[in-house]
């Protein structure tokens, strides 16, 4: 189902990063792209230069792309994954193509080109193929309805209800301004399950958040089905689209990095 | 400034609902001022097209026209009008909070209604006028800060592209500095986010609810289309004004 979606490296409550990013830091990739530095040359040594190329292949949906018919049509995502997340991906390594990174699954390809709050090209495109795998991997076939079993409970004990968590979510989603997305996250700090909204390429990673949920409301995920109405759009995703499926999933990993206390999220 | 093609060419400080309030509806009856009043608070409706749906085909489809105008930009000003009552509500309690809180809806919707505003004006249907380049001073100010038209054009479709999520790509005159500028904003942001000097002559929707419909995801090819229908009369216009 794609890569995997948590890389313990980086989901151990708040800190240490893998020692690859501090090797990077080392590298200083973004500087290292004008001069070869004097450990590159010493690669060099053997003579030609070879270098490592970074590459990400485009994922597929793990569905066809009529699937989602009649609440997410194919001609949406034939544009959307086909086009878009296509692009994207193809952007990226294209940018790669001129850069050190290499090796990082794209989580951390998204904190490392993040740096910190003063983002390198390559973090949108990075950001933006990350999100579009983990939306596709959010809705199904016959996606909707309540979650049940661990996850109904967490949801019920974070929102006090699972239609006031659904209130709230689309609540966020309508009142985003612009391009964006809006998740159900599970914060790492806290312990608990939140509704969160992000601009653009933005992604709950980058401040360590799990996410179990994602919806794109950039209007290209909508506008050809549902045109100016996001809250149908948004509703259906609630009602006919969502993977709770994939959601219970996530949190299970997610239950192997955070201790929640006790009640645990019971196996569903 | 951005806020005198609201009120199209009638009075200009009307749209920013100074002087008496009750003067506004006395000086003015009749149709054309797009204002009106509720309990006192100006507050805000949609501008006619000065063309019909249709008419900019086959550049923007008149599915998108309909769509952009009775929709998206209905929705910019009935949000614009709800958060002004909102404000005034909140201010007459003395609750900062909530006036601090409704800054980003005001500047979002608020913002989107002076953008759209300016952005019928900018459009012209072909067989009125829509793309024919400018002449005059606007003209020669062009080639002398960008060498051609084609070059501004090319300029504006780059960062028009270039530009992440949604928002907009403004030709700009600094009335300051009396120099052209190719500007971006950010979603709703209007141009005078950017600079307090600076004036819209022209601007281009990047948002993709501007050219989806019709363009997909290819939105070079609406930047390439969009300056067949461009109303560069109305930026010269505008320029001569200020630089008068």
């Amino acid at each position: 189902m794609g890569f995997p979606l948590l890389s313990p490296s980086y989901c151990c409550g708040s800190q240490p990063s893998p020692p690859i990013f501090h090797g990077l830091l080392r590298f200083k990739p973004v500087t290292s792209l004008r001069k070869p530095s004097s450990q590159k040359r010493q690669l060099c040594q053997s003579g030609r230069a070879s270098k490592i190329l970074a590459y990400y292949g485009l994922t597929t949906p793990p569905y066809e792309l009529d699937a989602l018919e009649p609440y997410m049509s194919q001609r949406t995502l034939e544009l959307h994954w086909g086009k878009h997340h296509r692009d994207y991906v193809d952007s990226l390594n294209k940018q790669l193509a001129k850069n050190p990174l290499y090796g990082h699954t794209m989580e951390e390809l998204i904190k490392v080109t993040y740096n910190n709050g003063n983002p390198l090209p390559e973090f949108n495109n990075a950001a933006q193929v990350w999100n579009h795998d983990f939306f596709w991997e959010s809705m199904q076939p016959g996606g909707g309805k309540l979650p049940q079993g661990g996850l109904l409970q967490q949801i019920e004990k974070d929102f006090d209800s699972f239609s006031n968590f659904r209130d709230k979510f689309v609540e966020s989603a309508m009142t985003l301004f612009g391009s964006g997305w809006v998740w159900l996250v599970l914060r790492t700090e806290e312990k608990r399950l939140s509704v969160v909204r992000t601009s653009n390429a933005m992604c709950p990673l980058i401040w360590g958040d799990i996410p179990i949920i994602g919806l794109d409301m950039w209007e290209h995920a909508y506008y050809l089905d549902y045109k100016d109405d996001r809250e149908k759009y948004i509703n259906t995703f609630m009602d006919n689209l969502v993977s709770w499926h994939a959601a219970t999933v996530r949190m299970l990993r997610a239950e192997a990095f955070v201790n929640l206390g006790e009640p645990k999220i019971p196996v569903a | 400034m951005a806020l005198r093609a609201i009120a199209g060419k009638k009075t200009l400080t009307l749209g920013l609902g100074f002087g008496p309030r009750g003067a506004v509806a006395a000086s003015c009856p009749g149709l054309g001022l797009r204002l009106r009043h509720v309990r006192g608070l100006v507050t805000f409706s949609l501008p006619d097209l000065p063309y019909d749906y249709g008419a900019l085909e086959p550049a923007i489809s008149g599915e998108i026209m309909q769509l952009h105008h009775q929709k998206h930009h209905q929705t910019y000003i009935t949000n614009y009008n709800k958060a002004l009552e909102q404000l005034e509500e909140a201010m007459a309690k003395g609750d900062s909070s909530k006036v601090v809180h409704l800054q980003s809806a005001i500047k979002f919707n608020g913002g989107g209604h002076i953008n759209h505003s300016i952005f019928w004006q900018n459009l012209k249907p072909a067989n009125e006028g829509g793309g024919e380049p400018p002449h005059g001073s606007l003209g020669w100010a062009i080639d002398t800060d960008y060498g051609s038209v084609e070059a501004l054009v090319q300029k504006m479709n780059a960062e028009g592209a270039a530009l992440q999520g949604s928002g907009w790509v403004w030709l700009a005159l600094d009335k300051e500095m009396k120099k052209l500028k190719v500007e971006t904003t950010a979603n709703q942001d209007p141009l005078v986010t950017k600079g307090a000097n600076l004036v819209p002559l022209l601007g281009i929707d990047v948002w993709e609810h501007a050219y989806y419909l019709q363009y997909k995801n290819v939105r070079p090819d609406y930047l390439k289309n969009v300056w067949k229908v461009m109303n560069w009369k109305y930026a010269s216009e505008v320029y001569e004004k200020e630089v008068a």
